[in-house]
């Protein structure tokens, strides 16, 4: 009876649940999330304690700035992940054009490039001395830069559309998921009123899609929030730099946590507020409805645009990034070959593999327990296990290294009290500690789109199985799982492509003489040597291909496989 | 199926690390790149049969080697400014060592005067001039970067960059905080563009002529000399070392510290004596153009040619005492705005 009273999804009758079962779902959920939210409270209690108070000399000089600069940084890359994202998903998934087939999967290329990576190149090819700006001098005979104008790169416009080019796949990627998972025929419906196909985009078919574009453009957002490769390079002077800036330079740690924490609350709000926005909105696919997709037949011209539209974002968000890397890679061949290469690239594969399975179960276990278990609190646990993507990947390692080692250490005198042994550390410093820092920052990515794919399946459902016998578990893994494949191997690859780009927290938490693709890329790019790390940022790029063109796969046999 | 997967996974997880850290080696924890170590480490593996382990990061060394306390497997942290080196003594993270070797090869001033770290470079903060636009001897001190003359001529990086702290650090014990937030102001306002990128990237701006002064470490240009893409930038500019003839150029030091915890202690003082001698300082002079900080060895090839430096010999504590005054003062002239 309490159960029907604080249940807040009408489908799922509590009887259905026998009540074992369904604590053992909350427990397992109740102790992963502890478990998962151990870095992001660990980072909160630091902020507890500030070596000074660091607000009222940030107020007094940099905080204005640092804040404006934020948030046009968001702005400017939220608006361009939408546009890109949503057009060229709408174009391949609605629209008849040459080369559809291709840009299906072609769009999501510039994800495997990682923000620093396009970063770097961009600056090569843009700055005084690279190709660019010298075909420029030849051609007009300027003789030096104070002779002309150049945008300049290293700015805030620079650094947004960089972010924006490699971050848009997010949104491409669940717009156009949710994009073929919608019903052909409200489009029909839609048109048959007398809407035209522009006004249903906007009326029928976007407000559809709405949950999966937020969770796109949510992950989208917080990445860029949390970058400090890229802006340090381009010194856009963001909240992240000033965190860095207070951590580093003036030694407290304290205050860097209360930065951070400050992002945290920003960014909880503005997803709270998203989805307070759209609470009453409930909707379950009819999935009987299984017509194909009937796609526009265009006229020339506007199957050009489509092109184009899908063109413009590959060719600089992937092929030119790729093609310069390729180049200096070639033109360094010698100085950059390593035999480590092979050793770095199975690391980075084995952590990122063990990462996006680790980050896949969670995410199932969360999401299916919430399922059973509407209550406030399991969407509070939700919530709060998905903390971790809200944070700079740096402050994320040191909040993982404090639960660790103090449990490391706290073994380790027990041990030596009662038994005059030391266990010394056993996950600090290993590479357990590296997957757990994955599989924290990236739940949100896995444990999102499963429940935003798990929300669409229509809990009449769940009521065919369970009267037929079947336990909450043996429901998820006969009929749920098979029916959300493509939706898990889609959010499993998206997390394996983060974690091989993945590089603050890698760096500060791997065991000695330990290297992935992403550290081995940043000891020379850090050290301003670019081309001696062309060749290993290529590797991480074309490593990412692969999952990405799985990826796509899946998500297109979805659609016909019913 | 999965679960026991995922299981197996993470027990193969955390055997994997325990294998490289084996006893009998030197582990260290690196605010310095792995591959500038590594000849060093090359080096110290066939005199002494001693392996090093390395971890390379440019944050959170310290947290780490805190949190992990006395089980921490580091034996060394090995940084790249003063201040770094300053932040372990702090934090009670480093100790004393007593060491007739490293007292011999490291000057007093380049080391804490308990043996908590020892410095093993020293490198020049210098200015660099156009060959073109400017006159040899047109600049001569950090003082005169503020001068009107130079206005809209100079290219620098963030001014929160450590090697630019120190540099500040420095003005500010000389000069007191006021003077020093006006010489600040004064050089922001010279500034022709906004700080951003390396210390190389003040280099090419200077061959590119975005600007006529920059300031820089000195071992950038040494570097940029060896790369052939990068040459011909470096071939553009003049060095001048700042204050030679008055209170000496500012230095900075790498240096390296004994932890608390260090469990192959033995090991980790063989690698710092052997990194303060003859042969390794040699290799950092040749490999990095550094200064060594023993000063029986004489510098080679483009090192030597510098001449000798007339440091600054102000006490690199102070240097790292300065050091939040130094980055607030940074706010306040907003140095690295618009």
């Amino acid at each position: 009876m309490s159960e029907a009273a604080t249940s807040v999804n009408p489908g799922l009758t509590p009887p259905l649940l026998a009540k074992r079962t369904s604590r053992r779902w909350m427990i397992s959920a109740l102790l992963t999330t502890a478990i998962v939210a151990l870095p992001v409270l660990s980072v909160i209690v630091l902020a507890f304690f500030p070596e000074e108070n660091i607000w009222p000399h940030l107020i007094d000089t940099t905080l204005p700035r640092y804040l404006v600069t934020t948030i046009k940084l968001m702005i400017g890359v939220g608006i361009i992940t939408l546009a890109i994202g949503l057009s060229s998903a709408w174009a391949v998934t609605m629209c008849e054009f040459p080369g559809r087939k291709f840009f299906e999967w072609a769009m999501l290329l510039p994800f495997a490039v990682p923000a620093y990576v396009i970063a770097y190149v961009y600056t090569s090819l843009l700055d005084y001395a690279g190709p660019v700006q010298g075909a420029l001098r030849d051609w007009f005979g300027w003789a030096n830069a104070s002779e002309y104008w150049f945008p300049e790169i290293r700015s805030l416009e620079g650094a947004t559309l960089m972010l924006g080019l490699v971050l848009y796949p997010y949104v491409y990627l669940l717009a156009r998921a949710a994009f073929l998972d919608q019903s052909p025929s409200l489009f029909a419906v839609s048109r048959s009123l007398g809407h035209s196909a522009l006004s249903t985009f906007f009326k029928v078919v976007l407000p559809i899609a709405r949950p999966a574009v937020a969770v796109g453009l949510s992950l989208a957002l917080m990445e860029t929030l949390n970058d400090f490769g890229t802006v340090d390079f381009f010194a856009v002077q963001t909240l992240t730099a000033g965190l860095f800036d207070t951590w580093m330079n003036l030694g407290n740690l304290g205050g860097a946590a209360q930065i951070a924490t400050t992002m945290l609350i920003f960014v909880v709000i503005l997803v709270t507020l998203e989805r307070y926005s759209r609470q009453r909105q409930q909707q379950f696919a009819a999935r009987d409805n299984r017509d194909p997709i009937r796609r526009f037949t265009m006229s020339f011209p506007r199957q050009l645009i489509c092109v184009a539209v899908c063109a413009v974002p590959v060719v600089f968000g992937f092929v030119i990034p790729g093609v310069t890397l390729g180049v200096y890679a070639w033109e360094y061949f010698d100085e950059s070959w390593n035999p480590a290469f092979l050793h770095n690239t199975l690391n980075s594969l084995f952590l990122s593999g063990t990462a996006a399975l680790t980050t896949l179960l969670i995410g199932i276990t969360l999401a299916y327990s919430r399922r059973l278990h509407n209550t406030r609190g399991m969407q509070v646990l939700m919530r709060l296990s998905s903390l971790g993507y809200a944070m700079p990947g740096a402050v994320l390692a040191v909040g993982v290294i404090v639960p660790l080692a103090g449990f490391d250490n706290w073994l380790d005198n027990l041990m030596r009290d009662f038994f005059g042994v030391s266990t010394g550390l056993l996950l600090s410093g290993s590479a357990f500690a590296i997957v757990f820092a994955y599989t924290v920052r990236f739940l949100a990515v896995s444990a999102g789109s499963v429940e935003s794919a798990l929300q669409k399946v229509t809990p009449s459902m769940d009521m065919a199985s369970r009267s037929l016998g079947n336990s909450p578990g043996k429901t998820l893994v006969k009929v749920h799982l098979p029916m959300l494949r493509g939706t898990l191997i889609t959010a499993a690859l998206v997390v394996f492509v983060d974690c091989m780009k993945e590089l603050p927290a890698t760096l500060i938490l791997r065991p000695f003489n330990f290297e992935t693709l992403a550290t081995y890329v940043y000891q020379f790019a850090s050290d301003e040597r670019l081309y001696h790390s062309a060749l290993p940022a290529l590797i991480i790029v074309l490593a990412g291909i692969i999952p990405i063109i799985l990826m796509s796969r899946s998500i297109s046999n979805t659609r016909s496989m019913a | 199926m999965r679960m026991k997967l995922a299981a197996t996974a993470a027990i193969a997880l955390t055997a994997l690390p325990l294998t490289a850290s084996a006893d009998g080696d030197v582990n260290i924890y690196s605010y310095r790149q792995a591959y500038l170590l590594e000849p060093l480490l090359n080096a110290f593996e066939k005199e002494t049969g001693i392996k090093s382990n390395v971890v390379f990061a440019k944050q959170g060394l310290a947290e780490r080697l805190e949190r992990e306390g006395r089980n921490s497997p580091a034996d060394i942290v090995m940084t790249t400014d003063i201040s770094r080196l300053n932040d372990l003594v702090e934090r009670d993270l480093v100790q004393t060592l007593d060491n007739d070797v490293l007292e011999e090869n490291v000057p007093e001033n380049l080391r804490h005067p308990e043996g908590k770290w020892f410095g093993l470079t020293t490198r020049a903060r210098i200015i660099y001039t156009s060959k073109e636009r400017v006159e040899e001897g047109e600049i001569t001190t950090y003082e005169q970067l503020a001068d009107d003359k130079w206005d809209n001529r100079i290219c620098t990086r963030s001014g929160k960059h450590p090697y630019n702290i120190a540099l500040i650090s420095s003005m500010i014990a000389h000069h007191g905080e006021a003077e020093t937030e006006e010489w600040l102001q004064g050089v922001k306002d010279n500034l022709a563009r906004k700080p951003q990128g390396g210390d190389r990237d003040q280099i090419k701006a200077i061959a590119e002529g975005v600007c006529d002064v920059s300031i820089g470490n000195s071992y950038y240009y040494g570097n940029m000399l060896k790369d052939d893409s990068q040459r011909p930038a470096a071939e553009a500019v003049r060095l001048v070392f700042p204050n030679a003839d008055g209170r000496g150029t500012h230095i900075n030091i790498s240096g390296i510290s004994l932890t608390k915890s260090a469990p192959n202690k033995d090991n980790a003082i063989k690698l710092m004596e052997f990194l303060s001698s003859p042969e390794a300082q040699n290799i950092y002079a040749t490999a990095n153009t550094e200064y060594p900080a023993n000063p029986n060895v004489t510098p080679t090839g483009l090192v030597a040619e510098w001449g000798e430096v007339h440091p600054d010999s102000l006490s690199l504590q102070v240097i790292a005492e300065n050091r939040n005054a130094a980055v607030k003062l940074v706010d306040r002239v907003d140095y690295d705005g618009e």
